[in-house]
């Protein structure tokens, strides 16, 4: 894990760097951004702490915590970073590297939610509700959840029985096919 | 006026109102909307948070539609589509690897940037003197907190859409209907945004913080311009109750369909009806009516 070798290792915070095309050394470590983020409190480790153990080279800790699954992508960090390092940004890179090398998240619905939405969009070109819902309960066996509102939601006609679909059916697969991870 | 149209997906499902009072709203102003042919999914916050080239290739098949079609400019009303629509051109312009990999992906050639426009740009397009000119109704009775959320404001570096942190734009808008906007704290918070369904109990705590801080500051009505903050913020307080015994229902309108009411159009052609809290106008009670 350690990257202190003579012969420099390729290391996550290598990986980090392709993707975002910054440094994580940039970050000072003040803390705003975790100050700042409306989410930190459902978090295991601060957001600046993730930072700090990918700048430490504590990368299975950085990439199997629940924080970079719970940043809602708001960009209150980004905003604000006073080195004016992209943390979004960062997070997103932080989660496509777990997902790439198979680590396993802590408890985690997001990931299957996230799974069950990209599946519409795969399928139809389009996202749709009724799918994404019923993709999302089977994975994550979480059946009672919104029983109350998805009645109201269909009184209402806003929930499609059938999908839009995309008619150019050959670009959608060819998107998600040659960008596939292998 | 014509102009480009990108819907995204939840003018068609959970936000048709928006989608109704958008068009009727553009019409009444004398604009209408090109929509782009076969457009997809721009890949939401699912796409860019697991997948960086799956996300760039939805968006720029979209914006390479668009420019077949022949246009220059186009409105995406999600906040969400517009923020990916806008940083997908960004980055593909900014780092010519990015680029050549998504023009492999969707076999096509990407050319110029196309301006991507907010709701808020939108009506600064078309002319801001066209509402009060085709204005029927003074909205005298309304407090309105505008709610812009995260991503028609950020990143502002890239965005170059009003002040990050202290955004008045909206209510600028607001202002020309005849209701009256209120300060308040919460204009910029997130309403935890795509952890509907996956961690609705962060939905419902982060939306009622923005609930409570629009009614502490005497609002009597909220206004955004996200299809995603409004299921959150109106849908979700059905939840809201369960969990929080003491909320009282708060009604959040699209910014189209204040505009819509002010142009002399009626809750249900606008699509109001649709909402989970109800709103009518002519029913405000005496004790939240502004003074």
């Amino acid at each position: 894990m350690s990257s202190h070798n003579h012969n420099h290792v390729h290391t996550v915070a290598d990986d980090i760097k392709e993707k975002t095309f910054q440094d994580v050394s940039l970050c000072y470590q003040c803390g705003k951004c975790s100050a700042g983020c409306p989410v930190r409190y459902y978090m295991d480790i601060a957001p600046n702490k993730i930072v700090r153990l990918i700048q430490l080279g504590f990368y299975d800790e950085a990439l199997k915590s629940e924080t970079p699954w719970l940043c809602a992508g708001c960009m209150t960090c980004s905003t604000r970073c006073p080195q004016e390092f992209d943390l979004a940004k960062f997070m997103d890179a932080v989660r496509e590297l777990a997902l790439e090398k198979g680590v396993k998240v802590n408890k985690n619905h997001i990931v299957k939610f996230h799974e069950s939405f990209l599946n519409q969009i795969k399928r139809f070109g389009r996202s749709w509700e009724i799918g994404l819902i019923a993709e999302y309960k089977l994975k994550t066996l979480d059946l009672m959840q919104d029983v109350d509102s998805a009645p109201d939601m269909l009184i209402k006609g806003k929930l499609e029985m059938i999908p839009h679909k995309v008619k150019d059916k050959k670009s959608v697969k060819n998107i998600f096919s040659r960008t596939a991870k292998k | 006026m014509k102009l480009g149209y990108f819907p995204g997906c939840s003018q068609t499902g959970t936000a048709k109102e928006y989608d109704i009072s958008l068009r009727k709203v553009v019409e009444k102003l004398g604009a209408s909307f090109d929509e782009i042919q076969d457009w997809t999914c721009c890949g939401a916050t699912s796409a860019h948070v697991t997948n960086h080239l799956l996300a760039n290739s939805l968006s720029m098949r979209n914006i390479a539609l668009a420019e077949q079609q022949g246009l220059d400019d186009i409105v995406a009303p999600c906040a969400a589509c517009y923020n990916r629509l806008v940083l997908s051109q960004h980055e593909i312009q900014t780092q010519p690897e990015l680029k050549r990999e998504v023009e492999l992906v969707l076999d096509k050639k990407l050319g110029k940037e196309i301006k991507v426009m907010n709701l808020i740009e939108l009506f600064i397009k078309i002319g801001l003197d066209k509402i009060s000119e085709n204005k029927k109704t003074e909205l005298k009775n309304l407090k309105v907190a505008c709610y812009y959320g995260c991503l028609l404001v950020r990143p502002a570096a890239i965005t170059h859409f009003d002040d990050a942190e202290q955004p008045t734009s909206m209510e600028s808008i607001v202002e020309l209907t005849g209701a009256k906007p209120v300060d308040w704290n919460y204009k910029v918070e997130c309403c935890g945004a795509a952890h509907t369904l996956a961690r609705r109990d962060i939905v419902l705590d982060l939306s009622k913080k923005i609930l409570d801080d629009a009614k502490e500051h005497g609002a009597n009505v909220m206004v955004v311009a996200c299809p995603m903050c409004h299921s959150n913020l109106d849908m979700r307080q059905r939840a809201m109750k369960r969990e929080y015994p003491d909320h009282k229902d708060f009604p959040v309108l699209y910014l189209t369909e204040l505009l819509g009411l002010a142009l002399g159009m009626d809750e249900k052609e606008l699509g109001i009806n649709k909402h989970t809290v109800e709103f009518k106008y002519n029913e405000l009670p005496a004790d939240k009516a502004a003074v």
